[in-house]
This record gives C-alpha cells, structure tokens and sequence, in this order.
C-alpha cells in the first residue's frame, strides 16, 4: 500500500497508509457516460428533426416523437447523467474518506450493471408504449419498484463509506451527493405510488388524481432538477474544479452556506410549473417566491466555482479540460437567473408551454450538467487508466468549440422561436378575435426548429470527438504530437496552489 | 386541531428562520475561519493514487 499524507484531527498531515480504492466499476460507469450521452444527444437530433420536418416520425408508433421523446430525456438525464453521477460520487466518496467502498468491488459492479439493466427496461418500454405520462418518470411500476431497491443500495455503499472514513470531516462535495441520494429517494417513491390496472399488468393507475397529482408530479419534476441535476452535479464541481486547478475551492464557507440554502429552498419551488392553473394561487406564489430567493445561493455557488481559479487564469488558455467546467458554471449561473425570472407568474403567461422553456431547459442541461461531466471525465479518465493526460489535447480544444457553439444555436434559436410563439398566441385583432391560428405559429418556428437541429449535430459530433479520444486514451495513451507540446510548455498542475479567501 | 394549523404554519417559518440562522452563524464564525480552510484543502491531499503503476511505456506517458 501506498503510503500518502493525511488529515489528522487537528488538520496537521499524517502519514497514513491508503487504502485500496474500488475503481473498476467507475472505468465502466466512465465508458457508459459516454456510451449514454451519444445515445442520448443522437436521439435529441432525432426527435428535433422530427418537429422541423414531421416526416421523420416514419408514419410508425414505435419511431413517433411522442415515444421518442421520453427515450431522449431519459438517456440524457438519467443514463448520461445518472451514470455521471454514480460513477464519479463513488470515486469521490472513497477519495475524499480515504476509504474502500462500503460492499467492495462486487457493490460496484453491482450497483453498474444494475442501474443499466433500470436505463435499457425503461426505454425499451417507452418504445413498446408502457408510460405513465408523467414527465421525467415515465417508468411503470415495476421498473420503479426495481429502481428503489437499486437506490436503496445507493444509499447504503455511499453512507456506508462515509461511516468508514478516516477523514475527520465529510468534504462539501459529499453533503451535495448525500443530499441528492436521499432526495432523489423520497421523490422517486411520492410521486410514483401507483395502483397496477390489474394483478399482472403493465399498465397502473395513479394514486393522487387531478391537481393534487399535478403538485406531487411538479414537486418531483422540479426537485429533480434541483436534486438530481444540481445538487448532484454540485458535488462534481466541489470536487472536480479544485482538483483541476489545483486549488481548494474559492471558499469552503460559501460552499456551506451554499448547501444549505439550496436544501432550505429548492423543495418548495415546485408549484411556478403551474401557474395560471387550477392549483391554488397561495401555493402559485409560494413557489414564485422560492424560485426568486434560488437566485442568490445559485450564483453564490457559481461565484465560489469560477473564483477558485483566482489567480491561476492562464490555467483557462492551458487546460481545456478546466475550460469546461468553468463554462458549466457559467451556464449554471445563467440558466439559475432565468429560471427565476421565468418563474415569475407576469413573465410565465408569456413563457410556459412555449420553445423557451425547451431553451432554457437545453441551457442547463447542455451548458451545465453536459459541459461539467465532460469536464470531470478529460480529468477523471487519465487518472483512471494511468495516463499522462488525454490522448489528444487538440480534439478536447474541438470539441469545447463544437459544443459551445452547439449550445448557443440551441438556446438563442429557442429563445427567440418560444417568445415569438408566446406572442403570436396572446395576440388578438381589432375584434378581439386570436389573430394567429396556431399552424401558423408553427410554419413561424420552423426555421429556428431547422437551427435548433444544427445547434444538436454540433454538440454531437463534440460528444463523438470525445469518445474517440477516450477510446485512444484508453487504448494508445498520450498522441506523439501532444507529447511535443507538453515538452515545451511547462505542466500547469506543477504551480503551486493559492490559498482560498475566507 | 385543524384551529391550531395557522399558529403551527407560523411557529414551522420562525423555526426555519431559527435553525437557518443558526446555520450561517455556525458557518461564519471568524473563529472557524482556519478549520474550513482546512476543510477545503482536504480535497488537494487524496490523490496519493495508490498502487497504481506507473506508466513507463514511452507510448502511455
């Protein structure tokens, strides 16, 4: 074993023998990221050319974009996303602990195979038509029965490895992913308590009925997002940024106050999804309001990521690894500023059920869950098949250009199609008919559903770039010519590391 | 009980505004300064990488 410096109770290093981490499984979740997220941006090129040119839909149920769609978001949110967050939470977890993962190499591999057993029954079914139609939680009963027994278990390896920890403290990053873990839980099993149609049936009904089953599915959808796609991808940044810069985070204090104040606020943001509805305006405004106050505790945590690099800038120019990361906070601070302005119920009359909402969405899911898993994965993947570095320095380069511009076609296209589109449904002639008919709003987004199109193909040729060069990182090592680069310009990581503000 | 809900609905929002206060005095105290810029730096010292061979094929470096 090999022996490492460490933190002793009173913060003093030590030397301490460490133990051996479980890594295997994390190779595999770090190829299913990426397996998943091609799957995934392939099927969102698919199902935008669909709404730009209808043809597409192929005239079959099983290729219809009402069928395509769940196989879209599912894959990019919970097979991309998913395995990004279980892959690089149990490499953390045992770092950040100094410890082995609670059930060993068999809970890796079993928490792996399970949760993409989850990931192909869920879509398979949405393509044979099993759904309960609620966003995001598509899956029939079944399926979530199996998925809450594999979370459980979740839960159990990532707090059993916490409670055998030989690090006095629990790091922030930690907080983030327990966090998102137990939460996730908790509305996974509310808004999926269901009753199958009959013994033996795919098909169930819903518990909760009419607007009570619209708030519980909105206090998922949201908390979602808040959980799953924030906290969760939080606790990457707490962990990735510093190691990138090689710098603590800006400061650990903000990180705290950071937490807390997302686990105090974000569970209630929920009802601005229905606004305007017959959910009642008390819990109308009330989820306005929570949206509102996110916006603080949101930048505050995009301060504290963007300002670890204080000081070590040039590290931006030299690491275009770090470039991403650094750009997935900076979505993560706009797409945090406009989903509370679009949370306000005046802007929401102009803005729901329209493509902005679909924009905003793309600019959080792209800029920053996409962007900070690609940064975490040029990071994490060297380290994991001992290498140098990645294969290829310039293809990273390409690909952080392909996907910005990608993302930026994406959400102006968006922005711009979803306020025109809010327009032309609230406008009225001089006899106070609706002036437009609603095909003719539709002929007037094609264009930006055409760049909407473009805006995907970018993103994924950036997302194929990548899976090449992980593959030669895996299979070559580093590129001769990346070798002759890195001989005349001096490694960035061997500066020394500033200290944080307090 | 059902009278008591308003009086229970306004103890539940002082509570939060109690133990969230709290939170930030536990969190801001300047005499906790150094042990949270210990805290942060805890993430610099794991990457120790045991047993891992080192990559010696000229082709892997």
């Amino acid at each position: 074993m090999a022996i490492a410096s460490a933190a002793g109770s009173t913060g003093a290093p030590v030397a301490r023998p460490a133990p051996t981490y479980v890594e295997g499984p994390i190779r595999a979740f770090a190829i299913a990221i990426m397996f998943w997220g091609i799957v995934g941006f392939l099927m969102g090129v698919i199902i935008a050319s669909q709404l730009a040119w209808p043809l597409l839909n192929l005239d079959l149920e099983w290729t219809s974009f009402g069928r395509l769609r769940p196989v879209h978001t599912s894959a990019v949110i919970f097979a991309f996303g998913g395995n990004a967050l279980l892959g690089t939470s149990l490499y953390i977890v045992q770092r950040t602990s100094r410890a082995r993962l609670y059930g060993g190499e068999e809970m890796g591999w079993f928490l792996f195979w399970s949760y993409q057993f989850f990931i192909v029954s869920a879509a398979l079914s949405y393509v044979l038509g099993y759904t309960q139609g609620k966003e995001y939680a598509e899956p029939e009963w079944f399926i979530d029965i199996f998925l809450t027994v594999v979370w459980v278990i979740y839960l159990v390896a990532f707090v059993g490895t916490l409670m055998r920890r030989e690090e006095p403290h629990i790091y922030v990053a930690n907080w983030f992913f327990l966090a998102f873990i137990i939460t996730v839980a908790m509305l996974h099993i509310g808004n999926n308590i269901s009753i199958p149609i009959h013994w033996g049936s795919g098909f169930s009904y819903s518990a909760p009925a009419g607007v009570q089953g619209a708030m519980i599915q909105w206090w998922y959808g949201h908390n979602a997002v808040g959980f799953f796609l924030t906290a969760g991808f939080l606790g990457m940044m707490y962990y990735f940024i510093p190691k990138q810069a090689n710098r603590p985070i800006y400061s650990y204090r903000l990180s705290i106050v950071h937490f807390w104040s997302i686990i105090f606020l974000y569970i209630w943001a929920g009802p601005h999804h229905l606004h305007y509805t017959a959910l009642p305006d008390w819990a109308q405004t009330l989820g306005m309001v929570f949206s509102v106050m996110l916006w603080m505790p949101s930048w505050g945590g995009m301060i504290n990521g963007i300002m670890t690099l204080s000081g070590a800038w040039d590290k931006l120019r030299t690491d275009p690894g770090l470039r991403f990361s650094v750009t997935a906070v900076a979505f993560y601070g706009m797409s945090t500023f406009e989903g509370p302005v679009m949370s306000i119920r005046a802007v929401n009359s102009l803005s729901h059920y329209t493509d902005w909402t679909v924009g905003h969405v793309h600019s959080g899911a792209l800029g920053w869950n996409g962007l900070i898993t690609f940064g975490a994965l040029y990071w994490l993947v060297p380290v994991l098949w001992s290498r140098a570095r990645m294969y290829s320095t310039k293809l990273i380069e390409w690909h952080f250009w392909l996907a910005t511009i990608g993302i930026v076609l994406y959400i102006t296209a968006m922005w711009v199609s979803g306020i025109m589109q809010g327009l032309m449904w609230r406008a009225y002639d001089e006899l106070g008919f609706l002036q437009y008919s609603f095909i003719e709003t539709v002929e007037a987004m094609h264009p930006y559903y055409a760049i909407r199109v473009l805006g995907g193909v970018l993103y994924l040729t950036g997302a194929l770039l990548m899976a090449w060069n992980m593959y030669k990182t895996i299979t070559v090592g580093v590129a001769p010519e990346a070798l002759g680069e890195a001989q005349r310009a001096p490694a960035p990581a061997a500066r020394p590391a500033a200290a944080p503000a307090e | 009980m059902a009278d008591l809900q308003p009086l229970f609905s306004t103890l539940w929002v002082v509570w939060f505004f109690v133990l969230f206060g709290g939170i930030l005095i536990w969190v801001l105290a300047p005499s906790r300064r150094g042990e949270w810029r210990r805290h942060g730096e805890m993430v610099l010292r794991d990457d120790d990488q045991p047993e891992r061979p080192a990559p010696t094929d000229p082709k892997t470096r």
